[in-house]
């Protein structure tokens, strides 16, 4: 397992390369996603209002 | 096909099976990937001159031919939107920008961090890397003109004429290592040739190049659809949306 | 929308090949720029440039080849290595002093950036590997090496 983390001495480049593309990839999923939760709850939050 | 095209283009329709499709492409994405990890990570042999540095390859090619394909869907959607005005057309093209651009970034930073232990420096203007660059300022120019003009249409519209010159980039991207001498190796896969590649490392990168289209195809959804509702507020069938949320 | 393609109305026509034109325009500019910095985009000169003398003489210039088998020498104790480097066809004497990228090793294709001195010896102030588009595990690079080198001895 040591070994596997270590790789070959790469353990440096080879760890922070797929550290950037897991959080640059969550940050694309997840920023629309909460985006379109925001949408959605402040279109119905303003028809409530036109509706009274 | 365009009648099913024609139906997939209307914004109600697009916004209910978009949200079905989703889970469904997540899981696919999941398997994908996990399979693409470990065939990348664990399975594939070390390379006989670059050692384990070579798994770099798994994020940054996959992410280099993502940040030149997601150029192309979003110059062509443009185009479509430019000459039949179809809304979901220019949506498409706009939704592309920031995950082309992250894909971007995402293949110079890998770069850098491969390029450092094995050349021996994080960058050099060389043709490769210089016009891989320049892919990146023309997709943050395309944010930066559709959010400086205030009506949606019209910025589409001029966002499609820069994106469709900006076009001359791909085939300069990719026959770079070919036309002048550079630093960047000559490409492994997409060549005539058979490729270079050995079988049991081709795979995994095989896999995550799918698994990358795969989310791709999640995250246009998902930006797809919040521009829509931007755009069509006040509209029948968003109304009928938000009733049931 | 195929069949509507063909029935285009005149204006989507007129769009289209405005765009057309456009795309061709940029085309045929950047086709022409590109040609004239040709030059300038040029990585590196080869062995057979400076040979031939057409590598700058006065300022700083990237020299790529390959590192000839068995001229890598180290003199002395410190970090100065002397090899030749080679395009297969002439030979350039390189000098460098500074740390090596992993890569580099006998038989490697490397760039060095740095000057021609007068007695044709390049000296380096950078050394950069440059790896090809071949990936292997060893085993199979050694097998291949050894079939290479059987084919040889035929």
């Amino acid at each position: 397992m040591s070994e596997f983390l270590h790789m070959g001495g790469y353990a440096l480049y080879v760890w922070s390369s797929y550290g950037i593309a897991f959080l640059i990839m969550l940050f694309g999923i997840f920023k629309p996603l909460i985006l379109h939760k925001q949408q959605l709850r402040e279109l119905k939050l303003k028809r409530q209002r036109e509706k009274r | 096909m365009m009648k099913f095209l024609h139906k997939f283009s209307s914004p109600p329709y697009f916004y209910s099976i978009s949200g079905r499709m989703l889970p469904w492409l997540t899981a696919l994405f999941l398997v994908l990937l996990a399979y693409g990890l470990y065939g990348g990570l664990v399975t594939a042999p070390a390379d006989y001159q670059q050692g384990d540095s070579f798994r770099i390859i798994y994020v940054h090619v996959p992410a280099a031919w993502m940040s030149m394909f997601i150029y192309m869907v979003m110059a062509v959607s443009g185009g479509i939107g430019l000459i039949w005005r179809i809304k979901l057309a220019e949506i498409v093209s706009i939704s592309s920008a920031p995950i082309g651009a992250s894909f971007t970034l995402l293949a110079l930073v890998t770069g850098s961090l491969w390029g450092k232990p094995m050349w021996g420096t994080w960058w050099v203007w060389d043709a490769r890397l210089t016009s891989e660059l320049i892919l990146f300022f023309l997709y943050l120019g395309v944010i930066g003109l559709y959010n400086a003009i205030e009506d949606n249409r019209t910025a589409s519209r001029a966002v499609a004429i820069l994106a469709l010159v900006g076009v001359v980039n791909i085939p300069i991207i990719h026959y770079s290592v070919e036309w002048w001498s550079s630093l960047h190796q000559g490409p492994t896969v997409t060549k005539f040739a058979k490729p270079s590649i050995h079988i049991d490392m081709l795979i995994p990168l095989l896999v995550m190049a799918v698994a990358f289209k795969i989310y791709y195809a999640i995250a246009l959804l998902l930006r797809c659809r919040n521009e829509l509702v931007q755009r069509e507020q006040g509209s029948r069938w968003l109304d009928e949306v938000l009733e049931k949320v | 929308m195929m069949s509507s393609a063909f029935k285009m109305k005149p204006i989507r026509r007129a769009r289209l090949s405005l765009i057309l034109l456009m795309v061709a325009g940029v085309s045929v500019a950047a086709w022409f720029g590109l040609r004239s910095f040709n030059e300038n985009l040029m990585f590196f000169f080869s062995t057979s440039d400076v040979v031939e003398g057409k590598a700058p003489k006065d300022h700083l210039f990237r020299l790529g080849g390959m590192v000839v088998k068995g001229t890598v020498q180290r003199p002395g104790e410190g970090l100065t290595v002397k090899f030749i480097l080679t395009d297969m066809a002439k030979e350039v004497p390189v000098e460098y002093t500074g740390i090596l990228p992993d890569l580099f090793r006998e038989g490697q294709g490397i760039i060095a950036n740095g000057k021609l001195t007068e007695n044709g010896v390049f000296v380096a102030q950078e050394v950069l590997a440059k790896h090809d588009e071949n990936y292997m595990p060893p085993e199979v690079a050694g097998s291949m090496k050894t079939a290479q080198n059987k084919e040889s001895a035929k």
